[in-house]
């Protein structure tokens, strides 16, 4: 993502190209995150091949789901996108301090989130025994899930850097306000997928019998 | 808050800026300049392919052939796909593409020029980390596992622990690496590690590179340069973008499985412990075939190119044939289990499979007969560029005759892991996208040294490489439905197959020797080839209306685009039979435009050199060498030291400033450039007008800098 920003962009050099009228990194990140919708997709379709296969040795993660606590953290990630929200519209309207006040929110909620994560992982590897090396899909599921954590520790880490120069320049030019944008969507990215996990790997995927 | 206040007031930030030595291409964000890099290391990948290749017919030039041990011959074929496909025919078509597209859509640069340099960088690194297996990779046979390693010869050691065999050490579990052979348990030993975490990085430089492209086509157009009229180069480009953008995840996703098996212990593929193998094939050929679309396309709109000049007509069916390719890109979304007929996937499965495949066949054909329709009553004019060309069809239908033939489910049962398949891939592959790349070297260069290559040695080059191509992968047909499995590396006498076999090593010495004649045109014609003026070619499309060699601002006034084919169309009109008639010069069109449209007083505008995407990259090799040796401290130690070097170059990169401080000009106009290269104000201070500007090529991009 941090590829993305900065780029010394050539558009308005000479505005009087043919285009689609939507800013280069936009546009960039847009095609990035149809890209990142594949590489979720492959994912979570190995972890559904391996979910409810039988006869695998050891537990399986649908066995051990904390339907409750994971519908927690859910939301907090879900909240994080409308804090998202709210902080792109402070910059829009030039509020500095609201602006700075939802970035640090977003960036509190993911890593709630993560923190979340981490637990999870915890319990199941030391409570339940179920490790990455237990049986495909235990692989599946740390696998995808892990990847998506790292999605998000990613945009944690954006989002306070945005933050932090934000403090430190009394507020975002109009350039960072764009990376503000970029970040956004990157974390609604992230955010869908979620929903998409939670959904069809926690809720939807039942152990085989 | 504007952009002066994000310029820190340091210097350690100063974007470099050196245009001469090893520093200034290290450093540099030009499209050309990374293009003619990609460039040389393509071709370098592919004489090491080539010589891979050689070797592995020497060994079979013979039956009961002694040359090679069967751990080294599956290494070599290995790597020999490997390279060919990842580090030769992509880099290959990605230094074209990077060259070509700004200056066939009339702009200055690409979307994003460091992340451009980042891509360049990211493969580079990426393709020595593949290529160190052969020092620090090793192979071992996969002694005492299920009683099979080591006792049949088919799985003799590559080299074992300790020793240490350099053609053998290296990845060996084909181009596709099937699972669960170059899994930990058949492929112990680091080499498939190489090769899995070598082609994540490599795959990661294409993705960036595709979005870069994308942006660029999609925004960077020149005035009235609309989409069906953009050159059909630029509309493969396009296509392919979309190819990688979507098939690169999906291989990404695989390689870290396979990774994660064998660094981690996780259980994907592992067959002795409910993995499911088959899942490997799916994702690799739902990246792979579209993959081969990402080989050829390039190569079809490069053709698209060529056939047309030296017809002097223009496309037939243009937007057919763009059509045609984006149907290709659909469809071969949906075709991948044909790789998989002998896999046990069900009838059903297979049938769908067979049939979907086969209608690929028909904007493919659309593609062939546009292009003959090009050259039908066409004033043929046989440049070496356009022998390619044809050769290009011939040779590529030929291959997609044979795709079709395996197409057919039962068909294919025979035919699949034989020497059949061999000379299908080869015939679309080589006698495909190589010679489609070869012509587009042979037109594009003199935009890119200002002289042409050397006609007469071209022309040896493309007999010789026909004679030796078919020589090489014609009798593979007949060998293969003779029953020659692929990829063995003995054969007996009495099978028969020997006299062929040393046909195809004849005919392969033979390309051989072509490259090197072509090689030895390149670097004569770099410096002593004819001059080509501007248009040499009597070309059609725009790139040809910027300077020969281009100048680091490829064009001085970036054209208008009025219609398809617009250079062509300034140059002729018809007169009332239709025919066209020339109305103006190349030169004096392009003194015209620069006469009425130069403005001295709006500098032109390139973006700075950087350092940080060379030590972005940097970091992801190291990286990735610590992943394979995570157990070691070292190793962990390694992927520290990656994270530090890559996640610096991230802040460096951020906080880079957009522009160096320029004097006089107060005011940073657009923020993200600067006026380094002020040649338009010169040369009209100068006045010596754009004529004289022209007149001395090359050097003048030097003397505007700092
Ligand atoms: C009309 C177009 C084509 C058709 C119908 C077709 C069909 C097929 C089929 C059915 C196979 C699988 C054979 C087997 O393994 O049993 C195959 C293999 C292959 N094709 Fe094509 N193909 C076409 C065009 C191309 C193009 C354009 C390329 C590359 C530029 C290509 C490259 C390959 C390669 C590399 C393999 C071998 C993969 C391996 O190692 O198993 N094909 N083709
Ligand atoms: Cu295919």
């Amino acid at each position: 993502m941090t590829e993305l920003t900065h780029e010394a962009s050539l558009e308005h050099a000479h505005p009087e190209h043919e285009g689609t009228g939507v800013e280069n990194r936009k546009l960039g990140m847009w095609l990035f995150l149809s890209s990142e919708f594949l590489f979720f997709g492959a994912l979570i379709s190995n972890y559904l091949l391996y979910s409810n296969r039988a006869g695998f040795p050891g537990v399986y993660p649908s066995e051990i789901y904390d339907i409750p606590f994971t519908s927690v953290s859910s939301f907090v990630l879900l909240m994080s996108s409308l804090t998202m929200v709210l902080a792109h519209n402070a910059q829009t309207r030039q509020d500095v301090n609201g602006t700075r006040t939802w970035l640090f929110a977003t960036a509190a909620l993911g890593s709630i989130f993560l923190g979340g994560q981490v637990f999870e992982f915890t319990e199941f590897i030391v409570n339940f025994d179920m490790k990455l090396s237990t049986n495909p899909a235990a692989s599946a599921f740390y696998v995808l899930t892990g990847f998506h954590g790292t999605h998000v520790a990613i945009g944690v880490i954006m989002l306070l850097s945005l933050w932090g120069i934000s403090r430190r320049r009394g507020g975002l030019s109009d350039r960072q306000g764009l990376n503000l944008e970029l970040v956004g969507l990157y974390w609604h990215f992230v955010d869908i997928i979620w929903i998409v996990i939670f959904t069809v790997v926690y809720l939807l995927s039942v152990p085989p019998v | 808050m504007t952009a002066t206040a994000e310029r820190p007031a340091t210097t350690i930030f100063r974007r470099p800026s050196s245009t001469k030595g090893l520093w200034s291409w290290i450093t540099t964000v030009d499209h050309k300049r990374i293009g003619i890099m990609y460039g040389y290391a393509a071709f370098s990948f592919f004489i090491i392919g080539g010589l891979e290749a050689l070797l592995l017919r020497i060994q079979l030039s013979q039956a009961n052939g002694e040359f090679l041990t069967a751990g080294a011959y599956n290494a070599l074929f290995t790597m020999h796909g490997t390279t060919m496909i990842f580090l030769f025919v992509m880099p290959a078509s990605s230094a074209l593409m990077n060259y070509l597209l700004p200056l066939l859509i009339g702009a200055r640069d690409v979307a994003f020029p460091r992340l451009n340099a980042l891509s360049w960088w990211i493969f580079f690194f990426g393709a020595i980390f593949l290529y160190s297996t052969f020092i620090f990779g090793t192979s071992m046979a996969p002694v005492g596992v299920d009683g099979i390693g080591g006792v049949d010869g088919n799985l003799a050691p590559g080299g074992g622990p300790g020793s240490f065999n350099f053609l053998a050490d290296s990845p060996d579990g084909g181009w596709f690496g099937y699972q669960p052979n170059a899994g930990p348990l058949y492929s112990p030993g680091t080499a498939m590690d190489y090769w899995a975490l070598g082609l994540q990085i490599i795959g990661l430089a294409s993705l960036v590179s595709s979005v870069n492209f994308l942006v660029t086509v999609l925004n960077l157009r020149a005035k009235g340069m609309r989409l069906l009229r953009m050159p059909v180069f630029a509309w493969m480009t396009m296509i392919t973008s979309f190819l990688l953008l979507f098939s690169l995840p999906i291989i990404a996703v695989a390689l870290f499985m396979v990774t994660f098996d064998r660094q981690f212990g996780s259980l994907f593929f592992a067959a002795n412990a409910g993995g499911d193998p088959i899942l490997w094939q799916h994702l690799f050929w739902l990246f792979g075939h579209p993959e081969v679309y990402i080989l050829i396309l390039p190569a079809m709109g490069i053709v698209s190119e060529i056939l047309p000049t030296f017809s002097r007509k223009p496309l037939f069916g243009y937007s057919a044939v763009v059509f045609a390719g984006a149907a290709i890109a659909f469809l071969g979304f949906g075709v991948w289990a044909h790789h998989m007929f002998a896999s046990g996937i069900t009838p059903v499965a297979q049938a769908a499979f067979g049939l979907a495949t086969m209608t690929i066949a028909i904007p493919t054909g659309i593609k062939i007969f546009n292009w003959l329709g090009t050259m039908w009553m066409g004033r043929i004019r046989l440049h070496t560029p356009m022998l390619f060309a044809i050769g290009f069809v011939a040779m590529f239908t030929i291959g997609g005759l044979s795709g079709v033939t395996h197409a057919v489910v039962p068909s294919d049962w025979q035919q699949t892991d034989t020497y059949y398949i061999v000379a299908h891939f080869h015939y679309v592959i080589f006698g495909g996208a190589v010679f489609g790349l070869f012509g587009g070297l042979y037109y594009w260069f003199p935009k890119i040294t200002g002289r042409l290559m050397n006609e007469r040695l071209g022309k040896v080059h493309f007999w010789l490489m026909l004679l030796g191509f078919n020589l090489t992968f014609g009798p593979m047909h007949w060998l293969g439905l003779q029953g020659m499995v692929r990829r063995t590396w003995k054969y007996a006498p009495e099978t028969g197959l020997e006299p062929w076999n040393l046909a195809v090593t004849v005919g392969a010495f033979i390309i051989a020797l072509s490259i090197f004649i072509f090689m030895i045109n390149w670097f004569t014609s770099r410096r002593r080839g004819r001059e080509s003026g501007l248009d040499p070619w009597d070309a059609r499309t725009i790139e040809w209306m910027a300077p020969n060699p281009t100048p680091e601002y490829n064009f001085a006034v970036p054209p208008v685009v009025t219609s398809l084919d617009h250079f062509w169309h300034l140059k002729y009109q018809e007169d009332v039979e239709g025919r066209a008639v020339r109305v103006a010069d190349a030169d004096e069109i392009v003194a015209n435009i620069e006469h009425e449209q130069l403005n001295p007083s709006s500098p032109i505008h390139l973006p700075n050199p950087s350092y940080f995407p060379f030590f972005f990259a940097l970091g992801l090799p190291l990286m990735f060498y610590g992943v394979i040796y995570h157990r070691t401290p070292w190793g962990k130690a390694l992927i520290l030291v990656g994270l530090v070097i890559s996640l610096a170059a991230i802040i460096g990169w951020a906080m880079e400033p957009l522009e160096e401080p320029h004097g006089g000009d107060g005011e940073p106009a657009d923020h993200e450039l600067d006026d380094r290269v002020e040649l338009i104000a010169s040369s009209a201070e100068g006045g010596g007008g754009p004529e004289g500007r022209r007149a001395a090529p090359g050097g003048e991009t030097e003397s505007g800098d700092d």
